[in-house]
């Protein structure tokens, strides 16, 4: 019995730790499990920290000096192993929110709810100038946003909206994934094929990505009359990808373009291409289209083995400065809700800067 | 006349065949065998063609399958023997394959993860991804016999951090590796048509079947499986038993994540081999044995494994629509396995044997 | 009904396929007297306790409650509790996880309402009333064994039960919690509640009872008044065997050779973790000797600590006159010592394997990992002594569960003669057996002796062990309080040795 018991505590601690090694209660915080992991990162933010200086050092200052000391800021974020993309969100919000740019950031990650709401009502006591919210659910975040209000502390919504009033927020800094895929769709439509015929490898389905990839897709294939062969879920995995374009090989059906909503599941695709030795990529067989910006995938394009890769912007600190600056400066905004621009880089016209760039 | 006693002789078989543990596997090929037969014979075509780099390479559903498959089949050897001789499953072999196989990709391609030569041995990174991989059946296989923790509690520890750890070991980052050769191993060795991974497969299941040969480790872990304390009364030690077999599904795993790795040069940690534990436990049911361990058949989990594989590649090849699919799988596996239950096979088995008696009867007159 | 009594049971009858559990047994319990129900394994003892709560039906007889006119039926456990029966078990039946209050009021609500803080309160009261020092809130995983127990007996009293019967109460417990539990039954006597204990244990029953009831052969023997009963008689009347008519079955024992060859096994202070006391004990080549005592006095305990079967925690050990350590069954095995268990089913067979494997398993052990016999071997050994033994099995490919208990016997004898051992260790080898196979066994047992194998040889059948043994150590509550030879060898003398404490 002792022993089950004490085996349970060794257990529960592990996996609390185990849990903060994922999440990362603060930004200070470095148990075992994550302490190389965050000393990278702090290795970066100080690089990375003057190639972001240079954008918006000079703002900032004026910024951080009227009130002559550091702007307080609270910021709950998704965990940053979720996917590349949100590690690279992750990074340019360390990078940018530094006490070299005159702020105090501390940080929350994860990927539930409650948690996020927790962590807000800590920062809330702990009464910071700013909360920076990427929501993990849209629901719930009334209560604790109007603790806010009461507290004086000011809301920017990142990345994800929530289906709150308004009022309960300063902005709303968004990226949609309509817009997304509609860009990509555009690009394939002015690549003016003679024939449609797309394999579609969707993402998790359910997921914002996927639905926004997914719908801008179906609605341009059903109006211009495209001929999707195959619409599979690959789940995000290039494996599974590589499968699923196997068996449409394996069946012997013909197809020109690839949709992947994801460079993984594109990589996998072209794995089984180049099986069967079918040519893609650019003045090829077949078109591939993929998302995210990886580096390796943004590579690809340059050497003309993709075609497209559209990107959901996981940069996103330099419109928060932005807002953050226009606030302090007691200017008011024109609109709540801001649209990021949506990067979509062509083969044809991709340069090594932009992979520098924007490869996450 | 004559006709009859072979018949007679027949049913009979088929009543001590369906009795055969291998039966269920077995019998569930055949039905996907033939109702793709049915549906779209041209399922079996199998053609000669050329890959990007000009060597020949086979293609067709059936040489998807067992190319395919091989990952599975390959846990399913780990996971039979872990089954057997703990009475639980090991529940984190997803996670342990994203770990081994980043730990692979961070061998290969250096810290820094751009590197764009091999920074070490082929060789090299696949060794250390076997002892990782062991290191943490290990661990696990420590909490299931030194603790005796239920095996699904224990292995639900690497279950959940699994990810975050292969995330840590490349800093997050999804290298890619950029070596030719690298790619042979889950894809085709120049001059040779049969995917390698099919090799690597067949090369495991030799290596367990002279495992199980040459050493006692079967009877072992069958005996301490089916009874504990006995074992330990004809002087077997259950703890290590138990643990043993956790650190032989480590080196599974890191031979199914060395060969995921090498299939499309990378893996990205947060989705590689997602619910595969779940096919491998599938992979041990549908191959009869008992999740509550005791006697086991490797060679069923195996067959069960490419029943998976047949039935995965089945349903793309029919192109079920995406949201549907996990619906048409369960429906297929509730079927299978209601095939394997003991009494179902016992209501069979009595039904051959009825087929033989009339024919007795009808002699008589 | 007479007056007082609470409870009697009057020519209950029951049977199982096969055997005849209870042939027409009385018995009758008062107000306030706690009542002992006594008798060897396979007496009735539980059949009968199981007929009174409803467990099984009984196929014939009355049973008579205060109260109630006419026999009662009993149906089901629910039924027992209704009218006021209840059982605390050796194994705690309650509920671990939840809190003393709870698991005294568990399944007991009428609306399935709870109201928490009266709950507790009534459980206070009703713990501090019958002194248990223990709080309501307090989870019952985390109180000691005989708390739990005795948190199931206040459950019992609430429930306003008339008769309780404690099954085996004490056999977990130390000696101090066993005083608290009597301290506890005492009281609930004062009460009038009429109390059945069943125990192994002499002196407990000695201790805290008024009346005995001995059954045996699913027959009654008597009621005795405790006083009036003298350990040894009770002994006698629960081995079926009167004092007087005890004729001297010496004639049958062939007489061994003296063999001056020296000890092949001697140990000194050894005890375990099962909680014997440390005991010497020593066997020369071509001996047979053997334990004896009552069920629970500590035999089986011995022979395990001989084979580290159970943790040894002290003692010296000699094989053949050289210091060894033997500290789990491999150690016992490489030294040539063989042990076939009491507990065929829980530690004596793989159900599931074939009865090869069965008969293979300890000598593939020995042999070594990397030395496996190959299937020609193993069905070479199997069916050598399938013959040598006569076991009926239909290949040596059965599963050996779907053997009889006798053939599963036979089939864990010859896994052990196949080791070949110098020591063999039998614990209860002719328990559950046909009356031939028994003697079959008997007389195997001397013919290995007669060449050159030491054995030991536990039975619950004293003329068994008299026919076979030569020397005999006789336990009593976990102690080796005697050691019997030559003309000592009597049922008078063993009785009279394992009743021990009552006779001074």
């Amino acid at each position: 019995m002792k022993m089950k018991k004490v085996l349970a505590m060794a257990v529960s601690t592990l996996l609390c730790g185990t849990m903060l090694a994922g999440c990362g209660s603060s930004n200070e915080s470095s148990n075992s499990g994550s302490s190389s992991n965050s000393e990278t990162t702090t290795e970066k933010k100080t690089d990375a920290a003057t190639t972001v200086a240079d954008s918006g050092s000079e703002d900032n200052n004026g910024g951080g000096s009227s009130s002559g000391d550091l702007i307080k800021v609270g910021i709950i974020n998704n965990d940053p192993n979720e996917s590349g993309y949100r590690t690279a969100n992750v990074n340019d919000l360390k990078a940018t929110f530094t006490k070299e740019n005159g702020f105090d950031a501390s940080f929350a990650y994860s990927l539930k709810n409650e948690e996020q709401i927790n962590a807000a009502q800590k920062f809330i006591q702990d009464e910071v100038d700013y909360l920076l919210l990427s929501a993990a659910d849209t629901a719930g975040w009334d209560s604790v946003l109007k603790d806010a209000k009461d507290a004086g502390t000011r809301v920017i919504l990142f990345d994800r909206t929530i289906d709150a009033d308004e009022s309960l927020y300063d902005a709303s800094i968004v990226s949609d994934m309509a817009k997304e895929g509609e860009q990509a769709v555009k690009w394939l439509e002015s690549q003016d094929l003679a024939s449609y015929d797309i394999i579609h490898l969707q993402g998790v389905i359910g997921s914002a990505a996927q639905k926004g990839r997914s719908g801008a897709l179906n609605d341009t294939a059903a109006s211009k009359g495209w001929n999707i062969i195959t619409q599979q879920t690959a789940d995000w995995n290039a494996e599974k990808a590589q499968q699923i374009v196997q068996s449409v090989i394996d069946s012997g059906k013909k197809f020109n373009v690839i949709y992947a909503e994801n460079d993984d599941m594109a990589k996998g695709a072209v794995a089984a291409l180049d099986r069967a030795n079918i040519s893609h990529g650019v003045d090829k067989d077949v078109v591939v289209i993929g998302f995210d910006c990886n580096k390796w995938a943004l590579e690809e394009l340059q050497k003309g083995n993709w075609n497209y890769d559209g990107q959901c912007n996981p940069f996103q600190s330099t419109y928060i400065l932005e807002v953050i600056d226009k606030l302090e400066n007691g200017e008011t905004l024109s609109q709540k809700t801001i649209i990021m621009d949506e990067k979509g880089f062509d083969a044809k016209t991709i340069t090594a800067e932009d992979v520098e760039n924007y490869g996450i | 006349m004559t006709a009859r006693p072979k018949t007679a002789e027949k049913s009979s078989f088929l009543a001590s065949i369906v009795r055969k543990q291998i039966f269920i596997p077995i019998a569930a090929l055949l039905l996907l065998a033939i109702f793709n037969l049915i549906m779209d014979p041209s399922f079996f075509k199998i053609t000669l063609g050329h890959n990007i780099e000009g060597n020949p390479v086979l293609s067709g559903n059936i040489i998807s399958i067992i190319d395919y498959g091989s990952e599975l089949a390959i846990l399913a050897i780990g996971m039979t023997l872990v089954t057997a001789a703990s009475r639980g499953q090991d529940i984190s072999v997803g996670a342990a394959i994203a770990i081994s196989g980043s730990v692979v990709l961070r061998i290969l391609c250096g810290p820094n993860a751009d590197a764009a030569t091999l920074q070490a041995p082929i060789i090299v990174a696949f060794l250390a991804s076997c002892i990782v991989a062991m290191a943490f059946g290990a661990f696990n296989g420590a909490l299931v016999s030194i603790f005796r923790i239920q095996p699904m509690v224990a292995t639900l520890i690497l279950f959940t951090a699994g990810r975050s750890i292969a995330a840590w070991i490349n800093h997050n980052k999804l290298p890619v590796v950029n070596d030719k050769t690298f790619a042979y191993f889950g894809g085709y060795i120049p001059g040779i048509p049969i995917p390698t991974p099919v090799f690597i497969a067949i090369a495991c299941f030799i290596v367990i079947w002279i495992v199980l040969k040459f050493t006692t480790l079967g009877l072992y872990a069958q005996a301490v499986g089916i009874n504990e304390k006995t074992s330990r009364l004809n002087g077997l030690n259950p703890a290590f038993i138990k643990f043993i077999t956790y650190v032989i599904l480590g080196l599974c795993v890191a031979v199914a994540a060395f060969i995921k790795v090498s299939r499309v040069s990378t893996i990205n940690y947060s989705v590689v081999a997602k619910d595969i534990e779940m096919d491998a436990i599938l992979a041990v049911a549908l191959g009869g044995n008992s999740l509550s361990g005791g006697k086991f058949s490797i060679s069923a989990s195996i067959l069960g494994a490419y029943v998976i594989q047949f039935l995965t590649t089945t349903l793309y090849k029919f192109n079920v629509q995406a949201d549907a699919l996990p619906a048409y799988k369960a429906v297929v596996v509730i079927l299978l396995v209601i095939l394997s239950a003991p009494i179902v096979r016992e209501k069979l088995s009595a039904f051959f044997k009825s087929l033989r008696s009339p024919v007795k009867a009808e002699s008589k007159s | 009904m007479q007056e007082k009594s609470l409870l009697e049971m009057r020519g209950i009858y029951k049977s199982f396929p096969g055997v005849k559990a209870l042939r027409n047994v009385d018995f009758t319990l008062r107000e306030g007297e706690i009542h002992a129900l006594m008798g060897e394994n396979g007496a009735g003892k539980s059949t009968l306790i199981k007929v009174l709560t409803g467990v099984h039906i009984k196929d014939s007889g009355d049973i008579f409650l205060k109260g109630h006119s006419g026999a009662v039926q009993i149906h089901s456990p629910q039924d027992a509790q209704n009218l006021g029966i209840s059982t605390v078990y050796q194994e705690i039946s309650l509920c671990p996880n939840l809190s003393v209050a709870e698991n005294i009021f568990l399944g007991r609500g009428k609306h399935g309402i709870v109201n928490w803080r009266n709950m507790n309160r009534h459980a206070g009261k009703l713990l501090d009333s019958l002194g248990i020092a223990v709080k309501p809130t307090q989870q019952l995983a985390s109180c000691s064994i005989a708390v739990q127990q005795m948190v199931a007996i206040a459950r019992a009293v609430d429930m306003e039960c008339s008769v309780l019967i404690l099954d085996e109460p004490t056999s977990s417990l130390d000696e101090s919690e066993v005083e608290k539990l009597f301290g506890l039954m005492r009281q609930l006597k004062e009460r009038g509640v009429g109390i059945i204990f069943v125990t192994h244990f002499l002196d407990q029953v000695y201790e805290v009872c008024d009346r005995i009831t001995v059954l045996r052969d699913g027959q009654l023997v008597g009621e005795y008044e405790i006083e009036k009963l003298p350990r040894v008689q009770l002994v006698s009347k629960m081995l079926g065997k009167e004092l007087d008519d005890m004729a001297d079955i010496k004639n049958d024992i062939p007489v061994f050779e003296e063999k001056d060859k020296g000890y092949v096994y001697e140990a000194e202070g050894l005890c375990s973790s099962e909680g014997i006391k440390p005991f010497n004990f020593n066997i020369r080549k071509g001996e047979v000797n053997g334990f004896t005592g009552l069920l629970g006095s500590g035999r089986s305990e011995c022979v395990r600590a001989i084979f580290g079967a159970d943790k040894v925690t002290g003692g010296r050990v000699k094989v053949n006159g050289k210091e060894v350590k033997i500290n789990k069954p491999i150690d016992a095995m490489k030294n040539g010592i063989a042990y076939l268990p009491e507990d065929r089913k829980r530690d004596g067979i793989v159900g599931d394997l074939s009865v090869r494997d069965n008969i293979i398993l300890a000598l593939q052990v020995k042999k070594g990992f990397f030395k496996p016999f190959t299937k020609a071997e193993a069905i070479k050994f199997a069916e050598e002594y399938i013959k040598l033994l006569d076991i009926k099995t239909a290949s040596v490919d059965t599963p050996i569960k779907s053997l009889s208990g006798g053939n599963q016997q036979k089939v864990i004898l010859g896994r052990w003669l196949l080791t070949h051992p110098e020591y063999l260790i039998l614990d209860e080898p002719t328990r559950g057996i046909d009356v031939g196979t028994k003697v079959d066994i008997q007389k195997l047992v001397l013919k290995l002796a007669s060449e050159g194998m030491s054995i030991t040889f536990i039975s619950s059948e004293t003329d068994e062990m008299l026919r076979t043994c030569s020397r005999l150590m006789v336990m009593r509550d976990r102690k080796l309080v005697g050691e019997l030879t030559g003309d000592e060898l009597t049922q008078n003398t063993i009785m009279n040795t394992i009743a021990g404490g009552g006779q001074e």
